[in-house]
């Protein structure tokens, strides 16, 4: 009987592996991030504070929690992270380390200024993912049909400025050849591959050599940065990425290591108990058996 | 005179209560002189969980009423606040989200014990349509609780799955209207689907349990043979194969919990998440009218009869696919609870039916599998065949039961339990 | 029954109630530990610490005789901060003997440096809790020494309209009202001459946010760039 259940559900599972489309869009560079990494995790804050808070808010997290997980004191945080928010709104004199992590941008200001305001980042790592926060933040480029000036090949026609520009300097989308490429996204026909360091983008040629096998080739792209514009050297600007994309899988879900080392407490009680509980389950089944 | 021992006041106590409450009573009936058979297995821990279960949703539940704000503009913000701000408030929200996933999966597997044991049978077919309705008030129960959150997956499973009651015919439209009290889903659907889920349903919930146990304590449970054990009595008139449910099943059920529990807190305090399964992405965006999500899916607990929704593509005698698809779906969920009088075999387990009834099980379990894996991706024209498929062979599995389980050679069971 | 059967049901029943005792006392524990988020998460949650988080008052806008208004609050409930008359300070330390505690010996209803005849940190300033010890009514503040209808001998202080209960400038309460105790005084520091912060003791004025003013550094003011 046992058999019978554990047959179906292994040609299921088979079956449904099989049965599973190719997903693809961008392929994102891999990044793994570290909650246990607190030097990581407060340069995030300071940088997400500093370049990002000013229009995304994370209106469900408070600094205090924050300052707590991440080992900062409360008067440094306060003197150097909180925002005002709604303090001054809500008729207080200044910002308190229980606030929450509010923008002070009026919404009305913020439709005026950019046509919707921008969104809430508090779980956008839960959403798109840690990588793709990540991936976003490097992958700005020039692009001067953009309002912003910018364009982004994570988020395309991305309605904002590269605010990072100053320490990334301003990158530029660059040529260098064509390749021979082998998935082509049928979205809209272009091509968002990554490469080793390099996006192939746009498909400008397909079926040169003809045959049974035709060789689909895009354009090969780089990003590179205008030289004297950068405050960062390229590694520094990735882990600044890193550090701001760690941050947000924090703020994504701020229990998560707490829970874990509950956890193991927890699951080695049960352990515990279940080895009692068996020792009596056997004791009484003595009797049947 | 008898001497004074410690236990005295209590025994004292007791036979003052017994005289004013059946007591002792109750207890003797349902546990210590309940007699089970002795040959229960591994699928026959899955109704004691599914009741640890149901304990543990209404606690959980009840608290996370503590903190939660029915509304649309609060609902999102007041979980995020639970999550964040209440202590301990993401374990008690985490428990409930992963307990509605245990409660489904226990479930389905003690349906599956019933259909393989024909635990579904003569005398139990009452018990059986008990627990039939028990699983709809729990489809039911599960689908207004994930609107509670008001994400955007919650927004857009709520509104394909009212638009269902669109597809019937003449009424539909006002019917959907009606349902949602609104011209969409909004915080008036959400504040009536709140008081469905915390209150009615719950309340439903309970009962019927409650008459599945009074039920099955009447009638006797089944066993992994499908021999009735009342057959053989002894001289004081208890079943010869049989062991007092307590001690002996007491403590069986307590390791099994206990184990149940390891598999559950795993879960719970390392991947709550499941990785999607659970707790879906788009569900962490709040909702949006405007924006629906790339890829609209039920929890994972409803994809197979989503699957069978979305396979039913052709209009018939003139009405929409749509009203179909309605139609095939509420059959599948339907279709067991005729299974008592769909079985013909002479036998009622799995153990002594023939090789047709072992195959079609095993394929029904198949199809289920695959039409749940289907219902949590896209459609494409394949996937949507290979769906039609499943949902004939889960339809099979039911109605060419009157037929394979009288023509099949069936093994002649034991008298007594093996 | 054999004697060695009869042995080994001994052992087994002194077994099963060893097993019985150790599963119940760990089923227990796992009760309790069950419990501890249930419990806990009724106590307040970050939302409600920082609703009560210390507030700041300006003092300067209160005159001699007067009220704070408009009235503020401190963890939801009304906090009176009153300037007393040099004549209300100078009648708060004589002896009163309607009083019911006029000592403060009571030490949970004020901090240590508010046990004295003014029951604050200043004899002109006080600051105290406006929620009267009876049944958690806010008194009203009668400033004025002048007859009044609740008593012809009135000397300014506070009444409360729900049950009649008095208390003076000092919130003593009276003999003979409902009331049991004083007024609390709530935990409370001078930021400045005009400026008090509610909430605080002097000791822990810097980490909740009062006088801290560390160096910020180049480009992580928030200020700057709001």
């Amino acid at each position: 009987m046992t058999r019978v259940a554990l047959l179906g559900a292994g040609v299921a599972c088979v079956l449904a592996w099989g049965a599973g489309g190719a997903e693809s869009s961008v392929e994102l560079e891999p990044m793994e991030p570290n909650l246990r990494d607190l030097p990581s995790l407060q340069r995030g804050m300071t940088l997400y504070v500093n370049y990002c808070l000013g229009c995304h808010s994370l209106k469900f997290q408070r600094y205090e929690r924050t300052a707590d997980d991440l080992g900062i004191p409360h008067d440094v945080a306060l003197a150097n992270l909180v925002f005002p928010g709604r303090a001054r709104a809500e008729g207080r004199d200044g910002p308190a380390i229980g606030d929450l992590m509010h923008t002070a941008m009026p919404p009305e200001r913020a439709q005026q200024w950019f046509g919707k305001p921008p969104p809430d980042l508090t779980m956008v790592d839960r959403v798109r993912g840690t990588a793709w926060v990540y991936n976003m933040l490097k992958n700005f480029y020039v692009d001067p049909k953009r309002d912003f000036g910018f364009n982004n090949r994570v988020y395309e026609n991305i309605g904002m400025p590269h605010v990072l520009v100053g320490l990334q300097g301003v990158p530029r989308l660059k040529e260098t050849g064509l390749k021979a490429v082998d998935i082509l996204d049928g979205k809209d026909g272009l091509l968002r591959k990554r490469d080793g360091g390099e996006f192939v983008t746009s498909v400008t040629a397909s079926d040169e050599v003809g045959g049974e096998d035709p060789v689909i080739r895009g354009k090969r792209y780089v990003l590179e940065v205008d030289p004297g514009t950068a405050a960062m050297s390229p590694e520094e600007f990735d882990q600044a990425a890193y550090d701001i994309a760690n941050f947000l899988h924090y703020v994504g879900d701020p229990g998560r290591l707490d829970r874990q080392r509950l956890g193991l407490w927890v699951l080695g009680f049960l352990v515990g108990l279940f080895v009692l509980a068996t020792l009596l389950n056997r004791e009484y089944w003595k009797d049947v058996h | 005179m008898a001497e004074p021992s410690p236990a005295r006041p209590l025994v004292r106590l007791l036979a003052w209560v017994d005289e004013r409450f059946p007591l002792s009573e109750t207890f003797e009936y349902h546990a210590s002189k309940y007699h089970a058979p002795k040959n229960f297995n591994f699928w026959y821990y899955f109704g004691v969980l599914a009741l640890v279960i149901l304990v543990m949703q209404l606690l959980t539940g009840l608290w996370l009423t503590m903190s939660y704000v029915p509304s649309g503009e609060g609902a999102f913000a007041s979980v995020e606040y639970i999550m964040r701000d209440v202590e301990y408030g993401d374990i008690i929200r985490l428990a409930h989200s992963t307990g509605a996933s245990a409660f489904f999966a226990v479930i389905y597997l003690h349906m599956f014990r019933a259909l393989a044991y024909g635990s579904y049978r003569k005398p139990r077919e009452l018990l059986w349509l008990i627990g039939m309705a028990i699983f709809l008030v729990m489809m039911a129960e599960g689908f207004f609780g994930y609107l509670l959150p008001w994400g955007n997956m919650s927004y857009w499973a709520g509104q394909v799955i009212v638009s269902l009651v669109g597809a019937v015919p003449f009424v539909g439209e006002e019917l959907m209207t009606w349902v949602r009290g609104d011209f969409g889903i909004s915080d008036i659907t959400l504040n009536r689907f709140f008081a469905l889920h915390v209150v009615a349903l719950p309340i439903a919930l309970i009962g019927l349990v409650f008459v599945h146990i009074v039920a099955l304590h009447h009638v006797g449970s089944n066993n992994p043979d499908g021999v009735e054990i009342k057959a053989n009595k002894d001289d004081n008139g208890i079943p010869l194969d049989s062991i007092p449910f307590h001690p002996y099943y007491t403590v069986h059920d307590f390791q099994a919990t206990v184990a149940f529990l390891i598999v559950f807190c795993a879960i719970l305090f390392f991947v709550p998440e499941m990785f999607g399964y659970f707790l879906e992405k788009p569900n962490f965006e709040q909702a949006d009218p405007l924006k629906t999500p790339d890829l609209i899916v039920p929890v994972w607990y409803y994809t197979p009869f989503y699957s069978m929704l979305r396979a039913t593509t052709f209009p018939l005698f003139g009405v929409a696919a749509k009203f179909w698809g309605l139609v095939v779906m509420g059959a599948a969920v339907m279709m067991p609870a005729v299974l008592p009088w769909l079985d013909r075999s002479p036998v009622k387990s799995i153990r002594y039916k023939g090789l047709i009834s072992k195959f079609m099980l095993a394929l029904l379990v198949v199809s289920f599998f695959i039409l749940g894996y289907l219902g949590t991706i896209h459609a494409t024209p394949l996937t949507t065949g290979i769906a039609q498929i499943g949902t004939l062979i889960y339809f099979a599995y039911f109605i060419l039961m009157p037929w394979y389980t009288r023509i099949e050679k069936t093994k002649t069971p034991p008298e007594r339990l093996t | 029954m054999s004697k060695r059967r009869e042995e080994a049901d001994a052992t087994s029943k002194g077994r099963r109630k060893f097993l019985i005792g150790m599963t119940s006392a760990a089923s227990t524990v796992g009760a309790i530990g069950a419990a501890v988020p249930f419990v806990k998460s009724w106590t307040p949650s970050a939302k409600a610490r920082s609703a009560g988080a210390p507030k700041k008052a300006d003092i300067a806008r209160v005159g001699p005789g007067e009220l704070l208004s408009p009235i503020p609050s401190w963890r939801g409930k009304p906090v009176f901060v009153v300037r007393r008359t040099p004549e209300d300070v100078e009648r708060l330390a004589t002896e009163n003997p309607e009083l019911a505690d006029p000592e403060s010996e009571d030490l949970a209803r004020q901090p240590a440096y508010a046990r004295n005849a003014w029951r604050s940190r200043s004899p002109e300033l006080g600051v105290y809790v406006g929620i009267c010890t009876h049944l958690g009514c806010s008194p009203k503040y009668f400033g004025e020494a002048k007859p009044e209808d609740f008593a012809s001998d009135w000397e300014g202080g506070f009444y409360c309209p729900c049950h009649a209960s008095r208390f003076d400038l000092a919130g003593r309460v009276v003999k003979g009202v409902p009331a049991p105790d004083n007024l609390e005084v709530p935990p409370y520091s001078y930021l400045s001459d005009t400026e008090i912060i509610i909430g605080v003791d002097e000791d822990t004025v810097a980490a909740a946010g009062g006088d801290v003013h560390l160096a910020a550094q180049p480009g992580e003011d928030p200020e700057e760039i709001a």
